[in-house]
């Protein structure tokens, strides 16, 4: 069959089973999306090709499938770096087509020539210029096996204009499709080394203290039954990072929730306390570890990685494994069952229940006239109105961090975020892409302000195309937490943090965009917006909480300080041992 | 992580050689250079060429770091989908060599005497000017070096080395040659 290279790239997106991708199309990518009117594939016009990218990380995230961006060359394949940057930090599998000015052109600064494959090369987990229409099936085959499989990421595949443009010979292409992938280099490990297995399930049955570090890897591997299996068969608690929230349920006993820079005091000090951290698909991020030197000082270290470079990259592990989470933890738990039965930890079981109790999370919502709306309260009312499986997606800055302190997460896949990069602007698109590879579910972005006016433009994108998203802006009329580092640590100057709590005017500009707007400024009003939002079912809904621009997240360790000083809050003082 | 690349270039017994083998494709060397440039490591000696399967080309590369951020450069340059097989060689157990071309000074009073060292040095004459000769010179780096101080004496005018290529010693090797092979 021939086809030209645009038909052909379309159909290679359709044999990789792509549903939906998200794009803007422009000059040198013109040729492909002329075959996107013929294809079942559902195209999502963005107003900016950072929404695009975002998009796709959020349908990622949310289905586990890969998600897919278009963009032109030049502009429009430098406003899709951030996506690709953030994708790559927080391994989200993603393909993006970038157009490229036609071959010959190539090298000679030509109208939105961008050489998009050096701007890209580490921010991406492989990229590809295509330089024959011949090859783009295999290319694009290629492509999708290397995003979603080892530790997953994204990859560019850059297309020149020639090789898909049906008046240029160059286009001209036999159609195929591969049934496999050659590529000598890249042979992921999926199963974990006996002898290291063995020596992981030795080391977890002499624990005294053990903690299971559950990262994003459990998540990317679909290993949240095995780690609750595992944790239930060893009794072992779980700390789940700001990648992994919703990998173990928060309503299980044995959950401890997050740890880190922001984390509860119990999950930190489990960790500080622990003589045995089993890591599993976490990286010893440095807002998980605090000041290395001083991190976990007395545990031994089981770390369990699909990407070898992980193993020692911080933190030296005992026993250090390389393989699919999924596949080790299986691997682990049979193990582990061989081997006979737990110590008994009923102290330190005792000594975490103990932690919880004295130092939960904390903060006050006055009822009083006059009194501040809390951020905080904002978000336990719409955990509390609105549906278990509810996809919670947010920003970056203090909102997301108390999203992801009060929501209770007890499924997985229900978080999306901005963890390793903290992308600014991720909500509103990623939430997009969330609700449209989760159309059943509700889905709530919560961003803050600052947030929110990076990407809000992506609003217009969902009311065209009816993606019934629901945004709740805690609006503190600053850039929250640059003012909270300020306030803490430069004495109170603040520098260029004040935005407005009224300019723009939120409910205005969703009103503009096609959305309900809705505004609440008092307690009492809250759970009926909630209320209202949630019944609405045809169009986003935008709401903005103006809420106390004086609230900081706690607890907090400050950056490059040992995780054994958390400061708990102005209320409760530093936390001590 | 330090910055290694500070030390700076010297020819100390610090400096490792890894051989990586890659697939033949355009911009393999760009992706596994700029791997060692994000890293902060200063590359002190490249060489990258074919090997006898025409998939594949080999590039040399003499870094000058410690060991153990080196480590985690070869685990991040194994990642790259198009790097096959690393092997990091010990100078101890590897035969390296390297090429020199250098223009020196010979005026007629000197000329003898030039032409005597690269007699020595088992060098070859390639080119004669009227008082400067240039001369092709091969072999272990260290004996390049010496070659290139005893020149100075004589006035250089132009040098150029292609850095060096190394494969393991035969035999007694193996145990100090770290392999990191996905294939073969």
């Amino acid at each position: 069959m021939k086809l030209n290279g645009g038909q052909a790239l379309i159909k290679s997106l359709e044999m990789e089973g792509v549903e939906v991708m998200f794009g803007l199309p422009g000059g040198a990518i013109l040729p492909v999306y002329d075959p996107i009117i013929d294809s079942p594939i559902r195209h999502i016009l963005v107003r900016h090709e950072q929404g695009a990218g975002h998009m796709a990380e959020g349908y990622a995230h949310a289905t586990g499938r890969p998600g897919v961006a278009m963009v032109t060359s030049g502009p429009g394949a430098t406003n899709i770096v951030t996506p690709l940057a953030d994708a790559m930090m927080d391994s989200i599998p993603m393909v993006v087509i970038t157009g490229q000015v036609p071959s010959a052109a190539i090298g000679t600064d030509a109208f939105q020539e961008c050489d998009i494959i050096g701007v890209t090369r580490s921010v991406t987990k492989h990229n590809e210029l295509i330089t024959s229409a011949q090859d783009i099936p295999r290319v694009i085959h290629e492509a999708f096996h290397i995003a979603t499989t080892g530790r997953p990421g994204p990859v560019l595949v850059d297309i020149p204009k020639d090789i898909v443009d049906p008046n240029n010979p160059n286009s001209a292409m036999d159609w195929y499709w591969p049934d496999s992938v050659d590529l000598p280099g890249y042979k992921p490990t999926v199963k974990g080394h006996p002898r290291m297995i063995r020596e992981a399930a030795k080391l977890i049955l002499e624990a005294q203290r053990p903690v299971i570090y559950a990262g994003g890897g459990i998540l990317k591997a679909r290993a949240a039954e095995a780690l609750r299996e595992l944790a239930e068969l060893t009794g072992i608690s779980v700390v789940t990072t700001l990648m992994a929230r919703g990998a173990f349920p928060d309503s299980h006993p044995l959950c401890l929730g997050m740890p880190g820079m922001h984390g509860n005091y119990t999950a930190i000090t489990s960790m500080q306390q622990s003589d045995l951290l089993i890591a599993l698909g976490s990286r010893f991020d440095d807002r998980v570890t605090g000041k290395v030197g001083a991190f976990a000082p007395g545990a031994k270290i089981i770390h369990v990685d699909v990407d070898p470079a992980e193993l020692g990259k911080v933190r030296r592990a005992d026993v250090p494994i390389v393989g699919d989470c999924k596949a080790v933890i299986e691997e682990l738990i049979s193990e582990v069952r061989e081997l006979g039965a737990q110590p008994d930890r009923a102290a330190w079981d005792a000594q975490l229940k103990q932690w919880q109790a004295q130092f939960p999370l904390h903060y006050d919502q006055g009822w009083n006239e006059g009194d501040a709306l809390k951020p905080q309260f904002c978000i336990e009312m719409l955990r509390d109105n609105s549906p278990e499986d509810t996809i919670v997606v947010s920003g970056v800055g203090q909102h997301q961090m108390w999203s992801s302190q009060f929501w209770r997460f007890n499924h997985p896949y229900t978080w999306v975020n901005s963890g390793g990069l903290g992308t600014m602007g991720f909500a509103v698109p990623a939430a997009i892409g969330a609700k449209v590879g989760m159309p059943g579910r509700t889905v709530w972005a919560i961003d803050g302000d600052g947030c929110f006016q990076m990407t809000a433009q992506e609003l217009v994108t969902a009311s065209a195309e009816r993606i019934p998203v629901k945004v709740a802006i805690l609006n503190n009329a600053y850039l929250g937490m640059v003012r909270q580092w300020q306030e803490l640590f430069y004495e109170e100057r603040y520098s260029e943090v004040y935005l407005s709590p009224d300019l723009p005017d939120y409910k205005m500009w969703a009103e503009a965009m096609g959305c309900v707007g809705l505004r609440v400024e008092h307690p009492d009003e809250v759970v009926p917006a909630i209320e209202k939002a949630n019944s609405v079912d045809d169009r986003p809904v935008v709401i903005d909480f103006r809420v106390d621009w004086t609230e900081k997240v706690y607890p907090m360790v400050a950056a490059g300080t040992s995780n054994d000083n958390v400061i708990l809050g102005p209320e409760m003082g530093e936390g001590g041992h | 992580m330090p910055d290694t690349a500070a030390a700076g270039a010297s020819r100390s017994s610090r400096h490792h050689i890894l051989t990586v083998l890659v697939e033949n494709k355009a911009g393999v060397l760009a992706r596994v250079s700029s791997l060692f440039a994000r890293r902060g490591f200063n590359i002190y000696s490249l060489a990258v060429a074919p090997t006898d399967d025409e998939r594949f080309s080999r590039i040399t590369i003499v870094v000058d770091v410690e060991s153990s951020p080196l480590e985690q450069v070869t685990k991040q340059l194994f990642k790259l989908i198009n790097v096959v097989k690393i092997s990091e060689l010990d100078p101890a157990d590897a035969v390296e060599r390297e090429m020199m071309m250098i223009t020196v000074n010979a005026e007629p009073g000197t000329r003898g005497q030039v032409i005597e060292l690269v007699d020595v040095f088992q060098g070859r004459i390639v080119d004669v000017g009227h008082d400067q000769l240039t001369v092709e010179l091969a072999g272990p780096p260290s004996k390049l070096d010496d070659f290139e101080d005893l020149m100075r004496a004589f006035g250089i005018g132009a040098l150029q080395r292609t850095g060096r290529v190394a494969l393991p010693k035969l035999e007694r090797t193996v145990t100090r040659l770290r392999s990191l092979g996905k294939v073969g």
